[in-house]
């Protein structure tokens, strides 16, 4: 892999920003120390499980817990009438109950809580439980929840949301007119760290200690203060360690249950769910059937663009309004556009609920929007890469909503330093080991079975929250004697936020000794670890934090040295007088001193759409390009991606070796998009539950990733630094996709169309065949 | 495991074999290697077998990962029945034989004897697969399975192709498209005719040969709509693997 | 309750008292023995997050039952190492391949065992020896590079 930047470890430096300094959790993890949620324990706690529905639509006839108490080392079960405040949670409507009363909606929805002295006993208890069911017809047709005559599922209808945009003059049509359907299969986000928590009741019950994995502790506190019926401040939430979470822990799961059962008991409780059990216990990616029509000139300029999205919600709304958004927002994708007619749902089905998941909406409407400038190029005689070029975006254009993008946008340089990048230097199907081949271990393929193929992608990505969500992040610095400790909100999920922020406090205060105090809920909220937003956020709160101790630390300098504070700086360890040159270190000046600084930090204030889907609803935006190579078994549909290059805009890499870990991970969930990763739902039931079925990229499939860092720092940004998280796993997933069209155009004329996502292997073959794919959706 | 692991107990006494040396290893002897029932597929993967019979050499190797390989054996692959199984449709074309004992006697059977439905065995309670003897043929062999992931994969669809050119013969064995491995009889009739004549000369199956008999090993199969895939796909891939084993058998003789 | 037994594990002898019958080494490992090091993804032998080392053989401790291996030695991610902290571990820091670190455990243990049998691996099997251990954080690249660069350290410096 090359780069474009330094990624040796500076450690002989001091580790500030621009650095690739290790994680200081690096070695407790690598020993095994480092203790994940589930690895909690408590002297006399108790085991937690949770009876779930097994059809996607029933009435609960009859709910009969008696004869679970009676089984040994069972302590107590519990139902919705147990719940002591809100049976109901949400992220945007808290349309979802916390324990099923009356009617099941999903396969998986918690029905009953249960307490024991051991798993086993927990098991047994479960089987007990009696749930006399009504089954009733599951709607699981998206298309048929839009119907206003369809029997609504929920009390709040079947249409999440529905949102238009109009811009500019919708008459307007172009000499080239592209159309496509595109369908998107539902992603997990298949975080290993499976889903796990340890609650611990205050004696008397008057609040509890909760230690979770997730992704926002004051938003779980908020909602467990209201289902608990507790004052937010008796609810203290911890973060346990988190083994990943890509949007899938944004919701409540196991928080109010494990609660709930610690408090009735008196007792710790501990709830860990299974891997099958984590299927269905949050949310995923939104299904999506996108239909796009693109209107170009001569040039192939994009003139007009139509586009219909459905998103499938499943059974609870969760974020699905705001996912719907991002996507239809970011229809145009990175180009310029001046005319569109978009119209969005998200609907509400009896399949598993969807909610956030890395890429947040805008990972569908990229894959159709790329598929699009394809077929775009096509009709137009021109290039992929020169279509694109056309119509890049640049600083200062506007989005369909109207919104004028300020970001830094720097689409034409992503497009070309990734066609830059150097091509791979494997020959087509290396002899000498079978997974060089597609089919890899299988031995189905051999050299003059393999055509290569290569595809291109760009995107755009907002980044924080939108439609006034005022997303704030909260720091705290304390400067005691010289040790530096910050304390934030701010969930670590493995993205490396625990690295950047002690390296912006060295980089402020001149100040190496930097500790993270415990993640919990003893400071203000940092927001959620999403959107690609906590290097801005909450490295902009510790960066504000930092400086309100800094300016203290100034005056005090300016107190022994002379003159005013704004005389003096920071520089490397040292205050230095700006005038004359005049240093001492700083560990001199706070000796013996305390600091204590709390800063919230807020972004820029946005709008929510109009009716007509006008107005500033994003924050700020990232973009990338990406390249894929692949080398595709046409005969059997079988595909091994050989390489994959990209370019993004980060703004300022903080951490280049960090930033190169979110790239390369990103990529392989997009690469799992493209080729491997699909829920299969067969009438509102998962038939793939598990690993054996639900196929991740394992390192015999992720080729190498070529990556050029493209550092314009973001004025807009706090540290110059815009998100990386999202970005990289956006469209690398139509670049994959259309490397395989490329490869199978190889083998018979006239356009190929892979509408369905993931590729499977009998859709390669029928299109190398040349038969029509639209709609199908069986294999 | 995985059932004791997702809350089933174990709700009988349990005996584990991982002492039983006599049957964890493997002898080559002559023209069989005699495999112990407990030999994992790491051991298989490896020489003798690779040289001796490497088609089952390969099905080892695509098995799961290095830490399934590591503790899975042959005789639990027997055992298990799983229509999908990677070993048993080399040990079908080969026509290996089972060896299985209880306290009162010992059975040698054909694979068809003991996997006689999806996941069902002939296998009595108190039987132990103790060995499976595997012949050692001379002639071109080969496993192929496809999966959509480069490793780590049930296979789709699993075909076995052993050309033996002593017996003259050339046998597929099947997976995951039949409840259980399945030869191809009217293949492998057509597939002699195509690699030799009637008074024995080798002769070279021509395109139009091969595709008839992948044809015909399409016909054979019996495949489902699962999860996994569809009845299109796996007739089709089936009849792909076949044609490609056709063609590079046919090229080894050639360069013989 | 069944009597009680004992494993061999970290080259120490540690007693197992009120076993449950048919339990995983990968549950006795964490729940009775408190070596929590090891960790729980799938419990089916797909991920390799619960990977050890029976008699220096990789497997999913998920898959082995504990009670049938009270003879072999038994090694996890808490016994490698000396000083409690291999080449191989720091490397993994070093090269920034560890992100939430669920996967880590099992991925340094599959690492031991790969590098043990195959001190100049090449790529494609490092590949093929880790494909039994997933990650959803890192996309492997700096996992490859971690282990290639203990290797050429450990042939003092020879590409």
């Amino acid at each position: 892999m090359t780069t474009t930047t330094d990624t040796t470890n500076q450690t002989a430096g001091r580790g500030v920003i621009g650095a690739s300094v290790t994680r200081p959790d690096g070695v407790a993890k690598v020993r095994g120390e480092f203790e994940f949620s589930s690895d909690l324990s408590a002297d006399g706690a108790l085991w937690g499980a949770t009876l779930r529905s097994p059809y996607p639509r029933a009435r609960i006839v009859r709910l009969d817990t008696s004869p679970a108490l009676g089984i040994a080392g069972v302590t107590c079960v519990l139902t919705a009438e147990d719940v002591p405040g809100r049976n109901a949670f949400g992220l945007v409507d808290a349309d979802q109950p916390v324990l099923a009363v009356d009617e099941v909606r999903f396969v998986g929805e918690p029905v009953a809580i249960v307490a024991a002295e051991s798993p086993e006993a927990c098991a047994a208890a479960l089987a007990a439980i009696i749930v006399d069911y009504e089954e009733l017809t599951p709607l699981v047709d998206p298309e048929v929840a839009i119907d206003p005559t369809s029997e609504a599922i929920h009390p709040s209808g079947n249409v999440i949301r529905h949102q238009r945009i109009e811009c500019g003059d919708p008459t307007v049509t172009g000499q080239f007119v592209v159309e496509g359907t595109y369908e998107i299969g539902m992603q997990d986000q298949a975080f290993l760290g499976l889903e796990a928590a340890m609650a611990i009741p205050d004696p008397g019950g008057t609040g509890v200690e909760l230690h979770v994995a997730t992704q926002w502790l004051h938003e779980d506190q908020a909602q467990l203060a209201a289902s608990l019926a507790l004052p937010t401040d008796a609810v203290r939430l911890t973060l346990g360690g988190v083994g990943g979470a890509f949007g899938g822990r944004e919701d409540l799961s196991l928080q109010v249950h494990t609660c709930m059962l610690a408090l009735r008991t008196g007792r710790p409780v501990r709830i860990h769910y299974s891997r099958p059990e984590s299927f269905v216990g949050h949310v995923h990616r939104h299904p999506a059937t996108i239909t796009m029509r693109h209107h170009a000139d001569a040039d192939g300029r994009i003139v007009k663009i139509e586009a219909q999205f459905i998103l499938d919600g499943g059974a609870y709304a969760s974020t699905s309004s705001a996912v719907l958004v991002n996507a239809v927002t970011h229809t145009q994708g990175p180009y310029r556009c001046d005319n569109a007619v978009v119209d969005g749902w998200a609907v509400r089905t009896n399949n598993l609920p969807c909610g956030a998941m890395r890429g947040f909406g805008v990972v569908q409407a990229c894959i159709a929007h790329e598929a699009q400038m394809d077929k775009l190029a096509e009709a137009c005689g021109i290039s992929p890469l020169d279509v694109r070029r056309i119509n890049a975006m640049a600083t200062g254009d506007r989005l369909i909503t109207g919104q004028i993008v300020e970001s830094v946008a720097p689409v034409l340089r992503c497009i070309d330093e990734t066609d830059h990048l150097p091509l791979p230097d494997m020959p087509l199907a290396p002899a000498d080991h079978p997974y060089g081949l597609p089919g890899g271990a299988g031995l189905t393929t051999d050299a003059t079975d393999v055509v290569r193929g290569i595809g291109y992608g760009v995107s755009i990505k907002n980044l924080m929250y939108s439609e006034g969500f005022d997303d704030f992040s909260t720091a705290r610095c304390i400067v005691d004697n010289g040790q530096v400790t910050l304390k934030f909100a701010t969930a670590e999920v493995g993205q490396g936020f625990v690295t950047i922020a002690p390296q912006i406090a060295r980089t402020v205060l001149g100040l190496d000794v930097v500790d993270i105090d415990t993640i919990d809920t003893g400071v203000g909220s940092a927001g959620s670890t999403s959107a690609s937003r906590q290097t801005w956020m909450s490295g902009g709160a510790v960066d504000a934090a930092c400086r309100k101790v800094r300016e203290k630390i100034l005056e005090a300098a300016a107190a022994q040295m002379g003159g005013a504070s704004v005389e003096y700086t920071v520089d490397n360890t040292d205050v230095v007088h700006l005038g004359d040159g005049r240093r001492m270190p700083v560990v001199d000046i706070v000796r013996d001193r305390l600091y204590d600084e709390t800063v919230e930090y807020h972004h820029r204030p946005t709008v929510p759409l109009d009716q007509s889907g006008r107005g500033d609803c994003h924050t700020a935006f990232a973009f990338a390009a990406h390249r894929a190579v692949v080398d595709v078994d046409v005969e059997l549909g079988l595909v091994k991606v050989i390489q994959i290059a990209t370019a993004q805009d980060v703004g300022r890499a903080l951490n280049p070796l960090s930033v190169i870990g979110q790239i390369e991970g990103g990529i392989a969930q997009g690469l799992g998009l493209a080729v491997y990763e699909e829920i299969i739902m067969d009438g509102g039931h998962i038939m793939n539950a598990s690993f054996t079925d639900y196929l991740l990229p394992t390192i015999a499939d992720m080729p190498p990733v070529e990556i050029a860092l493209i550092e314009e720092p973001d004025p807009q940004a706090p540290l110059g630094a815009k998100g990386v998280g999202e970005p990289p796993c956006i469209s690398v997933t139509p670049a994959v996709i259309a490397a395989i069209r490329d490869a199978i155009s190889q083998v018979r004329p006239g356009p190929v169309d892979l509408p369905h996502i993931p590729v499977r292997p009998m859709d390669i073959v029928r299109a190398a065949r040349g038969e029509s794919l639209s709609r199908i959706m069986a294999d | 495991m995985v059932a004791v692991n997702h809350g089933h107990p174990m709700t009988s006494d349990v005996v584990s074999l991982d002492r039983v040396d006599e049957i964890r290893g493997l002898t080559l002897d002559g023209d069989v290697v005699r495999i112990g029932g407990a030999a994992t597929w790491t051991l298989i993967a490896d020489e003798p077998v690779r040289s001796t019979v490497p088609a089952l050499a390969q099905a080892a190797r695509t098995v799961g990962s290095p830490q399934i390989r590591n503790a899975g054996t042959i005789g639990g692959n027997i055992a298990t029945a799983s229509p999908a199984g990677d070993s048993l449709g080399v040990l079908a074309a080969l026509d290996a034989t089972v060896e299985v004992r209880s306290a009162s006697r010992t059975r040698l059977m054909a694979i068809p004897d003991v996997i006689i439905g999806p996941k069902v065995t002939s296998l009595e309670a108190d039987e132990l697969i103790v060995a499976v003897h595997v012949p050692v043929v001379r002639g071109w062999q080969s496993y192929a399975k496809v999966g959509v992931r480069n490793a780590m994969v049930i296979a789709t669809v699993g075909v076995a192709t052993v050309v033996n050119e002593e017996a003259r013969s050339v046998s597929f064995g099947l997976t995951s498209v039949g409840p259980t491995p399945l030869r191809c009889p009217d293949a492998e009739v057509a597939a002699c005719e195509a690699f030799w004549t009637l008074d024995g000369t080798p002769r070279t199956p021509t395109a139009r040969d091969i595709g008839h008999i992948a044809e015909l090993v399409m016909e054979g199969a019996q495949p489902i709509d699962d999860h996994r895939s569809s009845v299109e796909y796996r007739r089709h891939s089936v009849g792909v693997l076949a044609a490609r084993h056709l063609r590079t058998a046919a090229r080894t003789l050639r360069e013989q | 309750m069944r009597k009680p037994y004992q494993l061999h594990v970290n080259g120490q002898t540690l007693d197992v008292l009120d076993p449950v019958p048919g339990e995983s080494l990968m549950t006795v490992l964490r729940e009775r023995l408190g070596l929590r090091g090891t960790k729980t993804a799938c419990s089916e032998g797909e991920c390799g997050s619960c990977s050890v080392l029976v008699d220096g053989e990789l497997m999913c401790s998920c898959l082995v039952m504990a009670a049938a291996v009270t003879d072999r030695a038994i090694t996890t991610v808490e016994g490698l190492g000396d000083d409690g902290i291999s080449d191989i571990q720091r490397a993994f820091v070093e090269c920034g391949a560890v992100q939430c670190g669920f996967c880590t455990p099992g991925l340094i243990v599959a690492a031991h065992a790969l590098l043990d049998r195959h001190p100049d691996a090449t790529t494609d099997t490092v590949r093929e020896e880790l494909a039994g251990n997933l990650c959803r954080c890192t996309g492997y690249g700096r996992i490859i590079d971690a282990i290639h660069s203990v290797a050429i350290a450990r042939r003092g410096g020879r590409p």
